[in-house]
């Protein structure tokens, strides 16, 4: 009956609000037209899938090791990219290291990203003593360079993925805490905060509506800028052999057991840094394209 | 100027005395007892009892914090467990070869960098710009210690121009100021200063844009000042931030060199703290963090009080 009555009654269309452009939209459209960022985002979106399909594209088992063909030059058949020291193929432990160079460079921004916006934006947004002890602490571990801190702190607590991943955490909060702190404190400070608050919205409103969606797009754009660093901080400490253990690929691990080899097959042994340099060098790029595109500061 | 000369050393005490509060606290944040690599398998409980007496570590942690830090401020960062020797002597040693050559890379990498960094700020959009940008996205996105194996790999063992590492025929006692030995500093110290090049590269152009940007140069231009008229003022007004930078990357180069001098194998501090680690010696990794970050920390102060000195809006903030 209802449905009846729904289909005779005239209805009065009320066409959709057309949707203005939304920020996002912007973003999109002077993204896509920025060449550099989107072969950038390409190479990293290739070399996620890589990493995700290693099993697949991998044309040989990376831990199969032969005495007979070890360190062979690139080109050689049956093993495009040379074989290591143990005789292992090249290309396919350079496929599957990708896995655990990425996630070891990618997990701790994120995380770092979380925690890091947690504590700057609380200190930023309550102010006052708060903020300064928990500023002072957060300075106390930006007093360290961020190489020494990841060195001490992995070598304080023992070789290990965990390790590096917790002491690589523990690096990026800081910076990522300071940003999100200024960037808090000026939107704190803003009129239409003040016309929130003067409408009756509590703090929780006011957080999750209005600095939360002010601040996160700034932080966000400042923690893609350090995957990089994170990347080759990760494979760094798998080269100083603090972080996996052999015989996983992982692309700073196989230059640190290469790096006796430079005297025999020197371009072999370089291999895993041109790849470590090829995906920091894309996140550095993109990361410069999503600067530009969301249009943040500094 | 005093009271900002105040404001900045209150500032850093605290922050000071976390970074030793910190340091301190490594050795117990570290798994398993600090002990059980010099003891041996079998040793019986009075002696361990006895080596944890002599090391301190039988005393409550507050208390433990109070002696270590006090003997540190005097000069004494306590006893290698490996080596038995003091562990002050032998970080200063270090420090000094890593200075060498960190102070070698901040030159050249400031030198470069605000070359490139000038040139593509002042000529913007040109093909100059893109060409300097590219060398400056290079810098810091290139893995440090995978380029020292790439210049080793070229310089070392194909070409044959220069040591692959080391620090000269009799070591770092031995050190002289003659070719043979300042061969040994060259590939390390170029090296490290692409990270530093990069940065300040990025920043000087941010900055010659900015000033360009700003009217008094239409003003300059318009009374008559040419080209290197412009040029000297823009200078003027970048180099504070400039140098400000380079002290900065020093700090960076000084703690981040130990990944360069394991490459090179070059007897500084990073080295050092391989060592420390891989002998799970930690009150050498305990001293040698706590000198690099309490350089940094005070090069960090050095830096606010020159800039203060040159630019007197930074006074006022």
């Amino acid at each position: 009956m209802s449905a009846i009555t729904s289909e005779t009654t005239p209805a009065i269309v009320v066409p959709p609000l057309a949707k203005s452009p939304g920020y996002w939209a912007g973003v999109w459209r002077r993204f896509k037209y920025d060449k550099v960022a989107v072969a950038a985002g390409i190479v990293v979106l290739l070399i996620i899938l890589m990493a995700v399909f290693a099993d697949y594209i991998a044309p040989a088992d990376p831990t199969r090791s032969s005495m007979l063909r070890r360190l062979r030059p690139i080109g050689t058949p049956g093993y495009p990219l040379g074989a290591d020291e143990l005789g292992r193929d090249m290309l396919s432990r350079l496929i599957h290291g990708a896995r655990l160079s990425l996630f070891m460079g990618v997990v701790p921004v994120f995380v770092a990203f979380f925690l890091g916006s947690i504590i700057g934006v609380s200190a930023g947004f309550f102010g006052g003593k708060f903020n300064t002890i928990t500023m002072r602490t957060v300075d106390v571990f930006y007093a360290f360079p961020s190489v020494l801190l990841a060195i001490a702190l992995s070598g304080a607590l023992g070789a290990g993925i965990t390790n590096s991943l917790i002491s690589l955490t523990i690096v990026f909060i800081p910076p990522i805490a300071r940003i999100a702190e200024s960037v808090t404190t000026q939107v704190r400070s803003m009129d239409y905060v003040e016309a929130a608050r003067a409408s009756g919205a509590g703090s929780g409103t006011i957080i999750r509506v209005h600095v939360l969606g002010n601040v996160l797009g700034p932080i966000f754009v400042y923690a893609t800028s350090l995957i990089s660093v994170s990347m080759i901080l990760a494979s760094g400490l798998s080269f100083l052999g603090l972080g996996t253990k052999p015989p996983t690929p992982e692309w700073g691990l196989m230059l640190n057991t290469l790096r006796t080899a430079i005297y025999v097959q020197p371009w072999v042994a370089a291999l895993p840094g041109v790849a470590i340099f090829i995906t920091s060098i894309s996140f550095n790029l993109l990361s410069d394209g999503l600067r530009s595109a969301m249009d943040v500061k500094g | 100027m005093l009271t900002y000369l105040a404001k900045r050393i209150l500032y850093v005490l605290p922050v000071a005395f976390g970074v030793s509060l910190f340091c301190f606290l490594l050795v117990h944040i570290a798994p398993g007892d600090p002990l059980t690599s010099v003891l041996p398998p079998d040793a019986s409980q009075a002696m361990q009892d006895e080596l944890r007496r002599i090391y301190g570590f039988d005393r409550p942690l507050p208390v433990q914090f109070g002696l270590w830090l006090m003997k540190a401020l005097q000069g004494d960062l306590g006893t290698s467990i490996a080596t038995g020797r003091p562990v002050a002597a032998e970080v200063w040693r270090a420090v000094g070869n890593t200075l060498l050559i960190a102070i070698l890379a901040t030159i050249i990498g400031f030198l470069l960098g605000s070359f490139f960094g000038f040139v593509a700020g002042y000529f913007r959009g040109s093909w100059l710009d893109k060409m300097a940008s590219i060398v400056a996205v290079l810098g810091v996105s290139v893995p440090h210690y995978w380029l020292g194996m790439v210049m080793v790999i070229v310089f070392s063992v194909q070409l044959g121009w220069l040591p692959p590492g080391g620090a000269g025929p009799g070591g770092s006692a031995a050190w002289k100021w003659d070719w043979e030995h300042v061969s040994y500093m060259i590939l390390p110290a170029i090296t490290m200063s692409v990270i530093p090049m990069g940065i300040v590269a990025r920043t000087v152009r941010a900055l010659v844009a900015d000033i360009l940007n700003q009217e008094f140069v239409p003003a300059l231009r318009a009374k008559g000042l040419m080209d290197f008229g412009v040029f000297k003022h823009v200078v003027k007004n970048a180099a504070p931030t400039a140098l400000a930078v380079m002290g900065l990357q020093l700090g960076y180069l000084l703690g981040g060199s130990i990944l360069i001098e394991t490459v090179f194998s070059w007897p500084g501090t990073g080295f050092l703290l391989g060592n420390a680690i891989f002998q799970r010696d930690l009150p050498l990794l305990q001293g040698t963090i706590l000198v690099l970050a309490m350089f940094f920390v005070t090069l960090n102060v050095l830096v606010d009080i020159v800039q203060g000195l040159l630019d007197p809006r930074v006074r006022r903030r």
